[in-house]
């Protein structure tokens, strides 16, 4: 029966931002009980997709049906009421309010006209129950991981919209454990009968989850197809258009080994955040970091760039210790700093691509030494064309580019300071399988020419790709170093999963 | 942790304690109902704009016409009762009316020209001020019987201090207003609106119905405190009034909400506005400190408060991180 009336189609729709084409004539079909991933490059179009579908962005042309009744949302929230519900790339919620406030706003139960505050959390402990989720929802949303706020996200879309539930890229900043829980929430969706779009970057997740898929490219349809008996490279190819170039691994010159380390880190910790750690990075060398969200990994950057101050240990750089107290100090060192979070941590939306790419280079120099109008130009000509950022033009304002976009911006913000020690975190989330391979590339390129990298990532087999030696954090201790033969997802996994295990430590 | 919200306000009641104590400790004798009387009379039109001002600030705004409308509340009154034979009730009603839909105005503008609250606000304050001008530039006073019989209304309380019909008025508008604030649709919009205005709007939140509804409510108790002036001063002076809108947002600080919007209370303005007066009240009694040593000391107060704000800001965020942690290293352990 599901298949005689599709729950969502979508006809022929076009979009374009000032004249600037982001969607063409596009379909899109999504049945009840099944989960749908949209995947494509970055700026493909799929965020788009997804407004227009969800009214908050109108269409040019074409139609969307909602069980064969045309539809015209004016805005999310009269999506909201006709049944479709989303969860954006970045958690969009209250976190000043509480859970249940959170779940209820704007419909709280009233009583006597007056809130129901008591009704509204004993519903919304109910709600969550039958997620599993048994928290506390009178405490403020912000004293819960960004796994339960973004359960929160769902259970609060599912339980307005009921029909089908849009998630764009809902899992960009969980861990393989958090995934886990939000896909059993979304299992359990589909077996309720909803219909659910599902937007990521992560092809494993992809297989994982979904049932369909529709890839676009360009703005345009290339085609949807059942996930079952799907190739993997024959789907990055639809994505790319072109063919990706296998196994990206680096070959690493043993001599680097013998040189002085540039940065040395001895017993470097600060209590309940990271415990001590000895840690040398060489020029020409990428040190890996693994571990699992919350294991200290990021927490263990900011220690080393001075966002957080060590209250152990000592930093040197080039022999000489240097105290390591602010980002300022850091950056003064030739270090550089590429954060995870994207949002909190980097972007200024109303500026241009441009004033993004130079502002730490300028912070740099000082603001009474601007660099020349020419000199800018050029710097985020050469990165937008090395990154193939894709933007219409560099003085587009950033937030009008697509999230993935904007990552690379800010990636290309801190290779332009030209450090001589880069710290990543997360370089590739959000980013397309295309353009992986690029920061990979340049990962790599920048070695060779010197730098020394200290990059986190959660994608193990990019990280054993490109690592001279991998680090592995647990629990906020270091408990492995990885070399050679051992430069493994397998070893990393190993390591990881085992308990207890502190004596392998070099 | 789950109860941080509630840090400032409590640290604002152990400083009105505190306050109190040192205050009867040096004279006994303002352990009085007459005081406290006193105290909430002297306050009461400041009280009621410091209610609207707090919605303001939970919201993320800021309403510097305050001031302004309240000296114009008063040369409005005084004139029209002045030169025509309208009842003050009436009067009343024309100027609230006058005074929410200018408020509304300049929510309107701040959403729908997506200006900054501080810019338009400061315009409406320049205007208000004008206007009143225009309408006399002498102080008008109030004769009219009416006036005399609400000002004779007070309650007795134990130990024969006066509650004023005033103060009664200001003590309902802070009842009233904590419960829009805590119990309403209206008042957990005021605090998304403060917490993140995009999250808000996706979240379905009519943005701009709350922000016109926000400054609307502020010029509405700008007015009601206009009112509640005038019966204290039976007068109406277009330079009345000047600074109080500063005055209003020290005893929002002071009560614990937090200047960029998000958190806070109104009970806790309350607490905010009673520390001014204890502060005023010390100052009457001992007879010989400047008047300006108030001002000096709220200034001091208001310094305590951000920097205290500022602190448990950063330590909530370090303990939520590590919350956080602890549950994602649990997860990864099970
Ligand atoms: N509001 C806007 N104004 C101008 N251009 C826009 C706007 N929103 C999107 N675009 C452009 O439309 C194109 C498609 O963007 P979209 O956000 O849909 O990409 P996406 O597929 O979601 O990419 P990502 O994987 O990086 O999130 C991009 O080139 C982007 O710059
Ligand atoms: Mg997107």
């Amino acid at each position: 029966m599901a298949n005689a009336q599709p729950l969502l189609s979508v006809r022929g729709v076009s979009k374009a931002f000032l004249g600037v084409s982001a969607l063409e004539n596009v379909d899109f079909t999504l049945k009840a009980g099944e989960v749908h991933a949209l995947l494509g490059e970055n700026g493909a179009g799929k965020s788009t997709l997804i407004k227009i579908i969800t009214g908050a962005y109108r269409r040019d042309e074409g139609e969307v049906l909602l069980e064969g009744t045309p539809i015209f949302p004016r805005d999310v929230v009269d999506a909201q009421k006709l049944g479709i519900g989303t969860v954006y790339q970045e958690v969009n919620l209250l976190t000043n309010l509480t859970v249940a406030e959170n779940l209820f706003l704007g419909r709280q139960p009233k009583r006597f006209g007056l809130t129901d505050v008591r009704e509204m959390n004993r519903r919304s402990r109910a709600i969550l129950d039958t997620y599993g989720l048994g928290i506390d929802v009178t405490a403020p949303l912000a004293n819960f991981s960004v796994a339960i706020q973004q359960v929160v996200a769902i259970a609060r879309a599912v339980d307005i919209s009921g029909k089908v539930l849009v998630l764009d890229e809902p899992t960009a900043s969980l861990d393989a454990h958090e995934v886990e829980m939000l896909f059993s929430v979304v299992r359990q969706l589909r077996a309720r009968g909803m219909g659910i779009i599902f937007i990521s970057h992560f092809l494993d997740q992809v297989y994982q989850i979904a049932d369909t898929i529709t890839v676009l490219r360009n703005g345009r349809l290339i085609d949807t197809v059942p996930v079952a008996g799907l190739e993997r490279l024959k789907l990055v190819s639809m994505m790319l258009g072109r063919q990706l170039e296998s196994g990206i691994k680096r070959t690493i010159d043993p001599s680097t080994a013998k040189t002085e380390p540039l940065v040395s880190l001895r017993q470097l910790g600060k209590r309940g955040t990271v415990d001590p750690i000895d840690l040398d990075i060489r020029q020409g060398e990428v040190v890996g970091v693994a571990g699992l969200l919350g294991s200290g990994r990021t927490e263990m950057a900011q220690l080393v760039f001075g966002i957080e101050r060590a209250d152990s240990g000592t930093i040197s750089v080039a022999g000489a210790p240097v105290g390591m107290t602010s980002p300022r100090k850091a950056i003064a060192e030739g270090f550089a700093f590429c954060p995870e979070d994207r949002k909190t941590d980097g972007i200024v939306g109303d500026l241009s691509v441009r004033e993004n790419i130079i502002f730490a280079l300028q912070a740099q120099r000082g603001w009474m030494r601007p660099l020349s109008r020419g000199e800018q130009e050029a710097l985020a000509d050469r990165y937008i064309a090395a990154l193939d950022i894709r933007t219409s033009d560099r003085e587009k304002p950033i937030k009008f580019l697509s999230g993935g976009n904007q990552q690379k911006v800010l990636l290309a913000r801190w290779l332009a300071t030209n450090p001589r020690f880069l710290i990543l975190d997360e370089p590739t989330r959000g980013i397309d399988v295309g353009a992986h391979a690029e920061i990979i590339r340049l990962i790599i390129d920048l070695c060779e020419h010197g730098m020394a990298l200290l990059v986190i990532s959660s994608e193990l087999g990019e990280l054993v790709g490109y690592s001279s030696r991998i680090i592995v954090l647990r629990d906020r201790k270091m408990i492995d170093e990885l070399t050679g033969d051992r430069i493994s997802t397998d070893h990393i996994m190993k390591a990881i999963a085992s308990h207890g295990a502190t004596g392998e430590a070099a | 942790m789950k109860n941080s919200k509630y840090l400032p306000l409590i640290a604002t009641f152990v400083v009105f304690v505190l306050a109190y104590v040192i205050c009867i400790s040096v004279f006994p004798n303002m352990l009085s109902t007459r005081v406290a009387g006193n105290l909430l009379t002297d306050n009461a039109f400041l009280g009621i704009t410091a209610v609207g001002m707090t919605f303001v600030i939970l919201s993320g705004g800021i309403d510097l016409s305050v001031g302004s409308v309240i000296a114009f509340t008063g040369v409005f009154l005084s004139v029209i009762l002045r030169d025509t034979s309208i009842h003050p009730l009436v009067a009343f009603v024309m100027v609230l009316c006058l005074t929410t839909a200018f408020g509304a105005a300049m929510g309107a503008t701040i959403f729908f020209l997506d200006m900054p609250p501080f810019i338009v606000t400061l315009a409406g304050m320049f205007l208000a001020r004008g206007i009143s001008y225009l309408l006399t530039t002498d102080s008008v006073p109030i004769t009219h019987p009416f006036y005399s019989t609400l000002q004779e209304i007070y309650f007795v309380m134990p130990g024969g201090g006066r509650l004023t019909l005033i103060a009664i008025v200001m003590l309902v508008v802070f009842a009233v207003g904590i419960v829009l604030a805590q119990r309403t649709r209206f008042g957990t919009y005021v605090y998304a609106l403060g917490g993140n205005l995009t999250s808000a709007q996706l979240m379905g939140v009519p943005v701009a119905k709350t922000t016109v509804g926000i400054y609307a409510l502020s010029g509405f108790l700008a007015g009601l405190s206009g009112i509640v002036f005038s019966l204290y001063t039976s007068a109406g002076y277009s330079l009345a009034a000047v600074g109080v809108e500063l005055d209003a947002i020290a005893a929002v600080v002071i009560g614990g909400t937090l200047l960029t919007g998000g958190y806070g209370f109104v009970a806790g303005t309350f607490l905010g506005i009673c520390i001014q007066g204890l502060i005023q009240t010390y100052i009457v009694f001992d007879g010989t400190l400047s008047s300006w040593w108030t001002k000096i000391v709220i200034g001091l107060l208001l310094f305590g408060f951000i920097a205290l704000q500022r602190g448990l800001m950063w330590m909530s965020e370090r303990s939520a991180r590590n919350m956080r942690h602890a549950s994602a290293v649990q997860a990864s352990s099970a």
